[in-house]
């Protein structure tokens, strides 16, 4: 990974396969998420866009830029490549095997990092600031330290200033007390957060476009691991258990007729909250 | 007896409650030893001494906080080999994430997120699908690191403040490692932490720019200011302030939603808050389906006459 290629930018976005926020999302009796109506994760077209916008800031496909979209997953996991591709990514990989289900964040860094020093070198990495399923946020900071490289995460801005060979990535990333801004040299592996951009929808042309773009399909024994290096017998986290919340019950619903402040003061004495 | 190291990040004047919290759950499961990342000053350390904390590992270069994530997951990982702890403890922030996933990587050992209960047998429950599901899960190595949300445990000292002793720790840093090249330091409210205030009153796109009716019921309740994105992204309170997915979660007391229509993403940083009000001039927002007590009206009366209202009552 660490000879960054000196002409045109290599850049990997990983995007995740996910279940539809917008529908009710279930753990199954195995423990593992049930991945049905699943789609392209929302926080990983910031990725993408971030990456597409890198691109053309600095010429294009012209210029020998690619942008490859990279997911690991079960077979229905690559719609999220084929959207990715629909958007504007150049080329697209999927990780799949059956010894990868149900993967923690540690066996999932793992088998990413081996999938990435398979296909690299990347100079770029770039992730959504968390899965919309797991929501840990550990992977890009794993994927970081598991290939050596700096991490500039949770990005809400990004520039590259271009250079022969010593291109520098500049970024701000805002912290609950302060506003911090980061430098890093490439290559390096950067998540970045919905304040970003806003992300561009696929149209027809890209829809078209993406039918004549390659989809690499990889399995654990292309990218050198063992089965039980990753899945659940390869993580380093058990779930033991997993019931759904009972949905909050719909309390009182009431109509201002003047009096709802006063409604309302009462209310939170009544529940002791003042 | 099983060492217990707690990271703490960045002195403030004092222990925030949430360190607090953490402090104490430390003491319920071993014995406590501190690595804190930063500069402290000595009521501070004592602070950290009272919970009965004998000895503080700090870094020997302030180099470790220069760079991104990765000089304290180092630190940490230094600190963890020298006490031979075997569960770590961090705060549920961003970066105490992003520090646990290193360190969980440098030691082969399995992180979990988010925790708000523990077992004595180390069994962590979270919640998960943005509070729809209540998870239980176990770290399978023999370190365990966790990340705990505030709120979720009691702040109980050991004992009378006293100073812990300080240990200086060599960090070896990575060769390949992002530079902060600028930190400006965000206004203080004078307000309790969103994440760990007992009440958040948090406006939507429905303010239309004016928090004021908002921050006065808050300041009557002694509570935070919270936002949707739509409020965020127009610029009309901090970025900080947004709750939800992309967001903070919080699960305080009492949340007042105002003006927010309860989108699925806003939901998913509030729903397992104790007590859900909502005042939404819409009848129909989804906000209403998870509220214990909802008002359909415009904010700008109701506020006003619930803030005045708990004045009078003299609460
Ligand atoms: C990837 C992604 C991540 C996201 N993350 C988050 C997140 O973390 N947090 C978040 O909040 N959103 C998030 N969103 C956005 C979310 O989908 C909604 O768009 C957003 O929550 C809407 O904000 P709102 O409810 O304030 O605005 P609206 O949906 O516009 O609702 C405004 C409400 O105010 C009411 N109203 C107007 N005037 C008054 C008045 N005078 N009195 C009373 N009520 C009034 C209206 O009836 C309406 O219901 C995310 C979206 C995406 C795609």
């Amino acid at each position: 990974m660490d000879e960054a290629t000196a002409g045109g930018l290599r850049i990997a976005v990983l995007v995740k396969h996910v279940p539809d926020a917008q529908f009710d999302r279930h753990i199954g009796e195995d423990l593992t998420t049930v991945r049905t109506e699943s789609i392209l994760s929302e926080l990983d077209e910031y990725a993408l866009e971030a990456a597409l916008q890198l691109v053309e800031a600095h010429g294009g496909a012209a210029a020998g830029h690619r942008v490859t979209a990279i997911t690991m997953g079960p077979a229905a996991a690559v719609g999220a490549v084929k959207k990715s591709l629909q958007i504007g990514a150049d080329d697209g990989v999927h990780l799949t095997d059956e010894a990868l289900t149900g993967s923690d964040a540690s066996a999932t860094s793992k088998a990413l990092a081996a999938l990435l020093r398979h296909l690299g070198p990347f100079d770029l990495i770039l992730t959504g600031m968390a899965s919309t399923d797991g929501e840990t946020s550990l992977v890009p900071a794993q994927l970081a330290e598991r290939l050596g490289l700096p991490q500039v995460t949770f990005a809400a801005s990004l520039e590259l200033t271009p250079g022969d060979g010593d291109r520098t990535l500049s970024a701000r990333r805002d912290n609950d007390t302060y506003a911090e801004t980061i430098e890093s040299s490439l290559p390096a592996v950067v998540s970045v957060t919905d304040q970003i951009n806003e992300p561009r929808y696929p149209n027809f042309k890209g829809i078209m476009a993406a039918k004549k773009k390659q989809i690499q399909v990889l399995s654990l024994a292309d990218i050198g691991l063992q089965q039980d290096e990753v899945g659940l017998a390869g993580s380093w986290t058990r779930v033991e258990a997993a019931a759904p919340r009972p949905p909050r019950n719909q309390g009182t619903v009431i109509t201002d007729e003047g009096d709802a402040g006063v409604r309302l003061v009462d209310f939170l004495a009544g529940q002791k909250l003042l | 007896m099983t060492t217990v190291l707690v990271f703490l990040d960045h002195a403030g004047a004092s222990l925030a409650k949430s360190e607090r919290e953490l402090l104490s759950l430390g003491a319920s499961l071993g014995e406590v030893t501190v690595a804190l990342a930063g500069d402290a000053d000595q009521a501070y350390l004592d602070g950290v001494g009272s919970y009965g904390v004998q000895q503080v590992y700090r870094p020997d270069s302030a180099a470790v906080s220069e760079v991104l994530v990765a000089g304290k997951a180092a630190f940490l990982a230094e600190a963890v080999r020298t006490t031979g702890a075997g569960i770590v403890l961090l705060g549920n922030s961003y970066e105490a994430k992003e520090i646990a996933a290193r360190l969980g990587v440098r030691l082969g050992a399995g992180v979990i997120t988010d925790v708000v209960a523990l077992a004595a047998d180390l069994t962590a429950t979270k919640s998960d699908f943005a509070g729809s599901y209540t998870v239980d899960c176990r770290v399978t190595t023999d370190v365990a690191i966790l990340t705990v949300k505030p709120n979720s445990f009691d702040a109980i000292e050991a004992g009378g403040p006293s100073s812990p002793h300080e240990v200086r720790l060599p960090v070896d840093l990575p060769a390949a490692v992002a530079r902060v090249t600028g930190r400006v330091d965000k206004p203080v409210s004078g307000r309790p932490e969103l994440a760990e205030a007992r009440v958040i009153v948090a406006g939507g796109r429905g303010v239309n720019g004016d928090f004021t009716p908002l921050e006065a019921l808050a300041d009557a309740l002694g509570g935070a200011v919270g936002a949707s994105r739509a409020a965020t992204d127009a610029g009309w309170i901090e970025h900080s302030a947004q709750i939800g997915q992309t967001g903070k979660t919080v699960s305080p007391q009492l949340y007042i939603s105002v003006g927010i229509s309860g989108a699925i993403q806003q939901k998913a940083g509030m729903q397992t808050s104790k007590v859900i009000v909502a005042i939404n001039k819409d009848a129909d927002s989804p906000v209403f389906e998870i509220a214990d007590f909802g008002i359909v009206g415009d904010l700008f009366t109701v506020l006003p006459q619930a803030t005045e209202e708990i004045r009078k009552r003299g609460l």
